[in-house]
Order: C-alpha cells, then sequence, then structure tokens
C-alpha cells in the first residue's frame, strides 16, 4: 500500500476509535476512561468485578455500546456508498438521498408500517427486523433502478436528467409518503416521524447485529472497485479502453451502495448529508484518490455520525434531538459551500 | 450445397489467419448501421506493426465511428476486425488492455486528480492495487518524452486544454509503454495544440511506429497526414474513398471527393509528398 495512504487510513481509523470511546463516556450516565476499561475487562472475564458501579456497566453493556456500534455501522455505511455513488455517477454533488434512494426505502418502511403487512407482524425479532429491513432495501433497490434508468442514454448517464428524476422520484415517493401518514394513526405516526427524522434510538444488539451483514458486505467489497473508480472518474470510453468492465462495475457499485443505504433507513430513518459530505472532506482535505476515498469513507462516515449522535443525545438532555436534524444542520452549509466552490471553480 | 458452403466458409476461414498472420489489425467488410442510418459502409483495410495510419474525411465521414468500433467501445453490425488475427471480440477487456490504447477527443474528467496520480491511471491494468517499481519509472519516462514532467504535481483541471491533452497522451502511452508490439489509437490527437507541440505529438507518434507499435490517427490536417503517416485512409460516408501510401493517394481529386473542396498540390523540396493548400475558389 502507498505509505501517505495507509498513514492517512491508520490516522482516520485511530479518529474513528477515539470517538466510539468518547462517546461510549459521555451521557447521562458518566463512566470514565479507567471505568470504561474495568467494565470491558470484565465483561470479557480478565479482571474481576472492581472499580466501577454494577448500573454504569449495564448502561454501557446495554444501551450506550449497542447505540454507538450502531452509528459507527450506519456512518460507516452511509459514508462509504456516498463515496461510491458520486463516483458512479462521475458527480461530486450525487448523494444517496438526492437520487431518491432513501426516500424510496422510507416509502417501502412507511407502507410497511401503516399497512401492517400480515407477514411482518407475525415474524418478531429478528426476523421481523429483517422483514422491515428487506422492504426498505426493495425501495431503495427499485428507486435506484429507476432513477439509474432514467438518467442513461447509450450506456452514459446524463447528470441533469439524473438529478431531475432523483428530484422527479424524491416528490414521488414523498407524496405517497405523505398520503400514508395522512391514512396512519396515532400510533403509526409517531413510527413513521421516526423514519423520517431519524434516530439511533432504536440501538439494540439486536439491530446491530440485524444490520452487520448489510454494511459489512459494501464496506469490504466497496474498496476492490476503487482503482475502477478512479479510472471511471475519466469517463466510461477512457474507463473500458483500460480494460474496466465499466457495466458490471457500475451494478455492482450500485447493489452494494443500495444495500447498505437500504439497511441504513431500515433501522435509524432517513440521516441525510452524511453520504454527501464525507467524501468531499477527504477529498479536500487528502486525495482524490478512490483507493483512500473508500475506505476513508467508511472509517470517517463511522467516526462522524457517532459524534453527531453523540450531541443529539447530550445537547437537549434529557430529550434528544433526531440525529438527521443534527446532520442536515451541520450538512446544509457544507452542501451550500461545496455548490459556491464548484461554480467558482473556472476551468483556465 | 450445405457442405459447399461449410467448406467455403472453412476456407475462408483459414484464409483470413493466413492473411491476418502479418497484420496487427485487419478489418474485414467492417459495416455499421444505427437505424437506417449507415455510418460505414464494407469497410477493408489492413495495418501491420510499425505503421501509422492516418484517417482522413470530413465531419461525419464515419472517422470517429470507426475508432471507436477499433475500441470494441461499440460493435460492427456486420463485418470482423482482427487484431493479431484472432477477433476482437474473444478478448478479455483486460487482456486487450495491455496492447492497445486509446487517446479519445473529450477528456474531461470529473473529479480533480493531479497529473502523475492521472498518467499513472495508464498503469492501471498493469498492476493490482498499488503499482511496482517498474510502473514508476515508466510515468516518469512518459512524462518526459511528453514534456510534461513540470506540471506532475498540478491538478488537471486547472491545466489549459494543450496541457491536459498532452498529460492525456501520457497516460495513453503509459499504458503500452512496455509492451513492444502494441497498438495505439489516436483521436485528433492534435486537438488544441499549438504547432509546437502539434509537431512533437505526430513525432512522438512517428517514433512509436518506428519501434514496431502499430499506429492508427485521425487527423484533419492532411499535410500532417502525408508528413508522418505510413499510410492514409480516407473516408467519405463511411465509404473508403482511397488508402495507400501518401504518395499514392495525396491528389486533388481524392481530396475533392473527399472534403468536397478545390485545392492546389505544391511540390516542396526534401518532401516526397507536395504539400496541400486551398485554392482560390474553394466552393464547389
Amino acid at each position: 500500500m502507498n505509505k501517505k495512504t495507509g498513514l492517512t487510513l491508520l490516522f482516520l481509523l485511530l479518529l474513528m476509535v477515539a470517538v466510539m470511546v468518547l462517546s461510549s463516556c459521555i451521557g447521562a450516565v458518566k463512566i470514565s476512561l479507567a471505568e470504561l476499561l474495568a467494565i470491558l475487562s470484565n465483561q470479557s472475564g480478565l479482571t474481576d468485578h472492581t472499580g466501577f458501579k454494577s448500573q454504569q456497566a449495564a448502561v454501557l453493556l446495554n444501551i450506550r455500546l449497542p447505540r454507538v456500534m450502531l452509528g459507527m455501522l450506519i456512518g460507516a455505511g452511509l459514508g462509504i456508498s456516498g463515496a461510491g455513488i458520486q463516483g458512479l455517477f462521475r458527480n461530486p454533488l450525487a448523494e444517496p438521498g438526492l437520487i431518491g434512494i432513501s426516500s424510496g426505502a422510507t416509502l417501502f418502511a412507511v407502507l410497511m408500517i401503516v399497512m401492517e403487512i400480515i407477514i411482518f407482524k407475525k415474524l418478531t425479532g429478528i426476523l421481523g427486523f429483517y422483514a422491515l429491513s428487506l422492504a426498505a432495501f426493495v425501495g431503495a433497490c427499485l428507486t435506484t433502478v429507476i432513477v439509474y434508468r432514467l438518467s442513461m442514454r447509450n450506456g452514459k448517464t446524463i447528470i441533469t436528467t439524473l438529478l431531475l428524476s432523483g428530484i422527479a422520484i424524491n416528490a414521488l415517493a414523498g407524496a405517497f409518503t405523505g398520503l400514508l401518514t395522512y391514512l396512519a394513526n396515532d400510533e403509526q405516526l409517531r413510527t413513521i416521524t421516526f423514519w423520517s427524522l431519524g434516530s439511533l434510538g432504536g440501538a439494540s444488539w439486536e439491530t446491530v447485529m440485524g444490520i452487520l451483514p448489510f454494511i459489512l458486505i459494501p464496506v469490504l467489497g466497496l474498496p476492490f472497485l476503487s482503482k475502477s473508480l478512479n479510472a471511471l472518474a475519466l469517463g466510461d470510453a477512457q474507463a473500458l479502453h483500460m480494460g474496466v468492465d465499466v457495466v458490471m462495475v457500475k451494478r455492482i457499485i450500485m447493489v452494494l451502495a443500495t444495500i447498505a443505504v437500504g439497511a441504513s433507513v431500515a433501522v435509524a430513518g432517513v440521516i441525510g448529508f452524511i453520504g454527501l459530505i464525507i467524501p468531499h472532506i477527504l477529498r479536500m482535505t487528502f486525495s482524490a484518490d478512490h483507493r483512500l476515498v473508500i475506505p476513508g469513507s467508511a472509517l470517517l462516515g463511522a467516526a462522524l455520525l457517532s459524534l453527531a449522535d453523540l450531541l443529539a443525545r447530550t445537547i437537549v438532555v434529557p430529550a434528544e434531538l433526531p440525529i438527521g436534524i443534527l446532520t442536515a444542520l451541520i450538512g446544509t452549509p457544507v452542501f451550500l459551500y461545496i455548490i459556491i466552490t464548484e461554480r467558482n471553480k473556472t476551468k483556465i | 450445397m450445405r457442405t459447399i458452403i461449410r467448406q467455403r466458409s472453412i476456407f475462408n476461414h483459414l484464409a483470413d489467419i493466413e492473411a491476418n498472420e502479418h497484420n496487427m489489425i485487419g478489418i474485414r467488410e467492417l459495416t455499421y448501421r444505427i437505424g437506417k442510418k449507415e455510418l460505414l459502409h464494407n469497410l477493408s483495410f489492413e495495418v501491420k506493426s510499425g505503421e501509422l495510419l492516418a484517417v482522413l474525411g470530413a465531419n461525419g465521414a464515419g472517422k470517429s465511428t470507426l475508432m471507436k468500433l477499433l475500441c470494441r467501445e461499440i460493435n460492427p453490425t456486420s463485418g470482423q476486425i482482427y487484431l493479431r488475427g484472432c477477433d476482437l471480440q474473444s478478448y478479455k477487456l483486460p487482456e486487450l488492455a495491455k496492447q492497445r490504447a486509446v487517446l479519445s477527443q473529450q477528456n474531461t474528467i470529473s473529479i480533480s486528480f493531479l497529473v502523475h496520480e492521472l498518467v499513472m491511471m495508464g498503469r492501471y491494468p498493469h498492476f493490482d492495487q498499488y503499482p511496482a517499481e517498474a510502473d514508476v519509472v515508466i510515468v516518469k519516462q512518459v512524462m518526459v518524452e511528453t514534456g510534461i514532467t513540470h506540471l506532475s504535481g498540478r491538478d488537471y483541471n486547472t491545466l489549459s486544454g494543450g496541457e491536459q491533452q498532452r498529460v492525456q497522451l501520457a497516460r495513453v502511452l503509459a499504458q503500452i509503454y512496455d509492451c513492444k508490439d502494441a497498438c495505439l489509437f489516436l483521436d485528433e490527437p492534435t486537438n488544441g495544440l499549438d504547432l509546437r507541440y502539434q509537431q512533437q505529438v505526430m513525432e512522438l507518434a512517428r517514433s512509436l511506429a518506428d519501434r514496431g507499435y502499430c499506429v492508427i490517427c485521425i487527423l484533419h490536417d492532411i499535410n500532417f497526414a502525408s508528413r508522418f503517416a505510413d499510410k492514409i485512409l480516407m473516408l467519405k460516408e463511411g465509404r473508403k474513398v482511397a488508402m495507400g501510401t501518401p504518395v499514392e493517394v495525396i491528389n486533388c481529386e481524392n481530396i475533392h471527393e473527399t472534403f468536397s473542396i478545390n485545392v492546389k498540390l505544391m511540390p516542396c523540396e526534401g518532401y516526397s509528398c507536395p504539400l496541400v493548400i486551398p485554392a482560390t475558389s474553394n466552393i464547389n
């Protein structure tokens, strides 16, 4: 591995671990670093029950750790699919949300909640969770395929059409979601609000284990396509000339990104802007090389989403802010900044 | 009847193989159609290794279509393209990339890369995740040959059109640099370059052909074509007007047929082929 890329990734990994420790320690029940280590070593059977309170251990192991884990997984999934999709569409402004993946997933999840589909009701626990994930996933796939098909012509993606179809699909999915919200009863309404604003409040070891494969496959798989994505940045024809099977690479990226985003929306609702800004931060600070941006987006995404969740649950204690609000609050100015610099970047 | 046809097709096949053994690229009765519009009609020709073929033709004559077919970006409606005697379709993409490089006409990139990163991309077909020592050496070498060493650390998107063109040429060259009888397809390589670099690029293409590469180059400048190419192919509306050495094909009739303009030929000392200049009354 290239030394510079290796060091950068190591730095991002350390950052992620630091955020992980910080998020585990801070909260309504405070846990010091020493106590954290004591609980963990006690849990793994290395030491006795000393140096911490039982309540702290209970909070850490049953509430905080799964939540931190979930935040990491979702952040990694959203970050890496954002990087993949931006590379795929050859457009730094593409984002899972912008091209309708998230709204499609939300629509199908809301459909499941409101229609209370019989299979979903019967399946509880892990299976029930997978059913909801599956619905969100199907919704994500469907919108992706529609938007992708609409924006393709002669094997090339037309960016304007892509963004316009994304907007159209978003509006359509939004309208249907609105209709379903109108039909929903009070209890369903609260669940729907959770979807549309996004929250890691539903975290448990069950959800963590449920989402794990959906995130792990893209996070481990996408880095193998980094070189092809670099070639794709030069153009479809150019990538083909360099021996890249463009159609196949595009398909794989689409599927992997959709898996990650679909699963993320299924457990935590729509968390915007992570997929958009993470790859940009990496490109602006380090390098545009996908061999750094792809794995780096997973690491930085994990770190930043956990950090955002830490803020979301500590800023208005004892209540908590939906994380979607927080990422949008931070994300929108960054998004605008990107648009403005893109506009001002005149080609000589 | 069927046996006869089969025997004939086998015979043709053997003849094909024999004929193609000496040719780097063989084109047989190549036709490409979109709907009812025929962009290329029944085109056949051969190019040997060590040869530089210039393709001339008016806008819309089918030059770029021919280039796309040669690159396998599109597939022929009928007819075959052979590379080293084997059907182009039978090659795997990564295999093809190691022996054939293409400089396209439009080269906009979506994400900012540094010049040396971009040139290194030419070596992508040759390494797995990270470049070997040899790849780094080749990248340095081609950057010297194309005169872009001083741009190495620059952002590609901040370069001028001519500089970008040279960077792309370096990338393409890096791709086949260590394959001594590879193919190089250049689609208007002198586009956007000033006179000095136009000449430099053509001299580079010439020296590559002399080193054993098979170079096919779309050009607009007839004088450049006759000065640097071994053979010239003239296309009009998808059909071959003429093909042969510059001395054979550069004459007023062929040029009039190809471009629908009148020209004057001026013999020039030291050049075997006369210079082509526009005639006073040009529109016919």
